[in-house]
């Protein structure tokens, strides 16, 4: 078929028509984004209030207690605050190796080695997103768990190998994004930087991180909410206990890993069961204050 | 210190990290081909997963794992293109786009397993499917629509506005413009886009624990009437899938050969994410010759 025949080709319906289908059509795949958005919202936030609602548990000892024994008969306790502290531990270690090591790698492709650095990153970064997370739980599993064993101590399954593993997985997200951020930057910058004498650091370090400072930040967050929400890679490596860690090296557990390991065995409607989606809850709501902190952090770029 | 010393010294961090990032993927990679490639044989990609006694294959698994994947494009791609339409060529500053953006935001950033219990809500507890292949490909549909609307809405912004402008110079209608102007030229972007896709949906597996279940029944492959319960083309059995296989025979399976299998089906599902890659690129680049004048 030719351009001519396609552009041209007769249709026994007004154009008019067409194009009304046509927008509604379109508008119709629009909404169903919305009505999935909404849908998840109030599905996972009825069932998420029922344990407190439906069943009596008390949000305060929810959030604040650290005991969770919820299939005890006589006394279920329902403190979830091993497994917050847990979620927010490994968020907030494995950012700070993926932010440095992501953000040194975006600069290395954009200041350092524009040429052939981002020839051989580039694809390095992309292959890296593919990697199943499973996969990467698997290779923590058999490799780190054991190495840590020999090397630190304790058993292997730590706070420690679940950040080491969430680094890595946020890795390329914290690099594409800050690579982005620094080539999106005006060349002026550099440029008047360098006709003043600074160096390549000076420049790096004066001037164009300060100016991305707002994106870098936001592909930070990005990371961390990824690393927040995943489950089954943490879960492999992390130990899954229920008491608070005391080092780095001690077991502990994430909101995800205890939903991912506990949701099978529930019957469904139980309160055991309840407490679990009011976990997942939690995980709603805290990749709504990321997506509200990454607003915060774009409407502050500059560039 | 002199300026020029510490200039020297963050150059040589900076390629420390750059070395660092390349080994990691290096060693990522070696270590599960390595491991991987031994175990793989027509025996182990054939032959039916054994729950307790060792030797067992990952067929069913792996048929599971295209199927869901299939069915999922299926959903996504029109629901994408049409999103994707709408937000490049409809949609006009406001609220609607704006809801519509957040959404998009929102859905995108949701842990997957968020998206897998919202699965088990809607699709096996609230229609009664119990785990079954439908409720995972569409939990895995919500999963990547995002990935999707976004794609098709960056393909068709960049092609030439010259194009679309010539088109409705010579009084051709919107639609007609998007349908037989904008879209073949977006399809090689497009295309590139959701093979990717493709590729993240075969490695997920958190979504489908809850959606597709844990189990595959024993599958005939002689049967091809969708109705049966034997049959793999049903769409309403449980299916596990080869990322879900790789979780569950680590942490709960009672294999004695474990390492094996693990070793193997991670070797599989590395080795179909780099070939979703290169496609990708190949096709991308093939399709974009052909119906362009480049070279």
């Amino acid at each position: 078929m030719t351009a001519s025949q396609r552009l041209l080709k007769k249709s026994n319906k007004s154009a008019l028509q067409m194009e009304m289908r046509g927008k509604s059509i379109v508008l119709i795949s629009a909404l169903i984004i919305i009505s999935a958005t909404i849908a998840i919202t109030i599905f996972l936030g009825t069932k998420g209030l029922q344990a407190f609602f439906n069943n009596g548990v008390s949000i305060y000892e929810f959030l604040t207690s650290t005991n969770w024994n919820p299939t005890n008969a006589e006394s279920p306790a329902y403190g979830a605050l091993p497994f917050i502290i847990g979620s927010f531990a490994v968020t907030i270690l494995s950012a700070l190796i993926a932010a440095p090591l992501g953000i040194g790698g975006a600069i290395f492709m954009t200041e350092i080695a524009p040429s052939w650095g981002k020839k051989i990153l580039q694809p390095v970064i992309e292959l890296l997103v593919g990697i199943p997370s499973v996969v990467y739980g698997f290779i923590g599993l058999s490799v780190l768990v054991p190495f840590l064993r020999d090397t630190v101590g304790g058993q292997g399954f730590s706070l420690l190998a679940g950040m080491i593993v969430l680094s890595i997985m946020i890795l390329p997200t914290v690099t594409s994004i800050a690579t982005d951020a620094m080539s999106s930057l005006p060349k002026g910058l550099r440029e008047s930087s360098y006709a003043i004498g600074a160096t390549r650091w000076q420049t790096i370090w004066r001037v164009l991180i300060p100016a991305a400072m707002p994106t870098l930040l936001t592909a930070v967050v990005l990371g961390m909410a990824r690393a927040f929400g995943e489950a089954l890679a943490v879960q492999m490596v992390i130990g899954n206990v229920r008491t608070l860690p005391s080092a780095i090296t001690d077991p502990s557990a994430t909101l995800t890993t205890i939903i991912t390991l506990n949701m099978g065995h529930t019957t469904f409607g139980s309160v055991e069961n309840n407490v679990l989606w009011s976990l997942a809850l939690i995980l709603l709501a805290m990749s709504f204050i990321f997506i509200i902190l990454i607003r915060y952090l774009s409407s502050r770029r500059q560039f | 210190m002199n300026s020029k010393v510490t200039d020297r010294i963050a150059t040589f961090i900076f390629y420390l990290i750059a070395a660092t990032i390349v080994t990691v993927l290096v060693g990522l990679l070696g270590y599960i081909i390595f491991h991987g490639f031994s175990k793989l044989n027509l025996e182990f990609l054939t032959s039916p997963s054994s729950s307790f006694r060792a030797g067992g294959g990952i067929g069913n698994q792996l048929f599971n794992s295209f199927y869901i994947l299939f069915l999922t494009m299926v959903f996504t791609i029109p629901l994408g293109l049409g999103g994707g339409i709408y937000m490049a060529e409809y949609a006009r500053p406001g609220k609607l786009t704006n809801a519509i953006r957040t959404c998009i935001e929102v859905l995108a950033s949701l842990p997957s397993i968020v998206i897998g219990m919202f699965g088990l809500l809607m699709f096996v507890n609230l229609t009664g499917w119990g785990y079954s292949i439908l409720g995972g490909a569409l939990a895995l549909t919500v999963f990547n629509l995002p990935v999707m609307v976004r794609v098709c809405e960056d393909a068709l912004r960049t092609v030439q506005r010259d194009q679309k402008e010539a088109s409705l110079a010579l009084g051709i209608t919107h639609w007609h413009t998007i349908k037989t102007v904008l879209l073949p030229a977006a399809f090689p972007s497009i295309l590139t886009g959701a093979i990717l896709a493709s590729g993240r949906v075969f490695g997920e597996a958190a979504a489908l624990l809850f959606t597709a279940g844990l189990t595959t029944p024993t599958l005939d492959f002689a049967n091809w009437n969708p109705f049966d319960s034997t049959s793999p083309l049903n769409v309403f059995r449980p299916a596990e899938t080869l990322a879900v296989h790789i979780w569950a025979v680590n942490t709960q399976g009672l294999i004695p050969d474990v390492r094996e299998v693990a070793d193997g089906s991670s070797a599989v599902l590395i080795i179909s994410v780099l070939i979703f890659n290169l496609l990708a690129r190949w096709i991308g680049s093939v399709v974009h010759r052909k119906i362009t004048a480049s070279k």
